[in-house]
């Protein structure tokens, strides 16, 4: 637990981690080992040998088990005062808004891995006026974004639409760790209330250089996802 | 002389869709802003790049 911090508030905090890969697997442990009292996970794969150099969670004597469950005993065996709720399946339209109402979680992190599940949490959030983390890494780059529905700029207002390609497989294993934790402390910080959020900017991280960079922008008026309804 | 990704670039008189090509960003994956405002895809071809402007290309990345 978090000594010094509001660990009531961390402790009441219910948080849906999208994805148990290289950004769910530190994000998932730092909210864990801090004492969020409920992380749900959602993941429809199987622990691959070749997940396992970004993928924390899980270990090699978890190879072809569902990651959700090897998830759920890390997570467990690092704090068995978590409730770790599992969804054994890939994000869908179908089901991700009754995932998402299912514990009525307090905030969503994107920690999936195409841009088609990115835009599929962002439509359901936005939908659901629930608070998410999007973050994404390729190569040796990486970056994340909070929103706030409907108060701040959404992933369409950025980026219209899902890109008609496929993401690059290529991920230099320590960038998913710089960024999931980012995400972590998002999610911290919101249940904490406290400090400013990455809401309206895109923070970006090269690990070639060592540098972030901070990118601000705001709201798009005629948003296909977050625009008003009038 | 403009800023780009925070250097200095020079491309003024390039369209956004010119720029893109020429330093090879692939433009179904990117946002681009100037000054601050995001450039809706659809422009891309006809908005200019000016002197002076404070261009941000954000290329969004899938992997997780």
């Amino acid at each position: 637990m978090l000594t010094g911090f509001d660990q009531k508030k961390i402790f009441a905090g219910k948080v849906l981690i999208v994805g148990a890969g290289g950004l769910g697997s530190p994000a998932a442990m730092y909210l864990a080992a801090a004492g969020v009292g409920m992380l749900g996970i959602v993941d429809g794969d199987r622990v691959d040998i070749s997940n396992l150099q970004r993928q924390i969670l899980h270990a090699t004597d978890d190879i072809n088990r569902p990651k959700v469950f090897s998830a759920r005993d890390t997570l467990t065996a690092l704090n068995p005062e978590v409730e770790v709720i599992t969804y054994a399946e890939r994000a869908t339209a179908d089901n991700l808004a009754d995932i998402v109402r299912d514990r009525n979680f307090d905030i969503v992190l994107d920690c999936t891995d195409s841009f088609a599940a990115k835009f599929l949490i962002n439509d359901v959030c936005v939908a659901l006026g629930k608070p998410f983390v999007h973050a994404g890494v390729e190569g040796y780059g990486g970056q994340l974004m909070t929103c706030l529905p409907r108060r701040s700029a959404c992933l369409r207002c950025v980026f219209e639409e899902p890109p008609s390609i496929q993401t690059r497989a290529e991920i230099f294993n320590v960038v998913a760790g710089v960024i999931g934790t980012l995400q972590a402390a998002e999610a911290l910080k919101f249940l904490l209330d406290v400090g400013e959020l990455l809401t309206n900017q895109m923070l970006t991280f090269d690990a070639l250089t060592s540098t972030f960079r901070r990118i601000k922008f705001a709201r798009n008026k005629i948003c296909a996802a977050c625009k008003e309804v009038t | 002389m403009l800023k780009i990704n925070g250097k200095p670039a020079d491309a003024a008189g390039l369209t956004v869709a010119e720029y893109l090509a020429r330093e090879n960003f692939d433009a179904r994956k990117v946002a681009v802003e100037i000054n601050e405002e995001i450039v809706p895809k659809k422009n891309f071809a006809e908005v200019v790049l000016r002197d002076g402007d404070i261009v941000e290309i954000i290329g969004l990345m899938g992997g997780g």
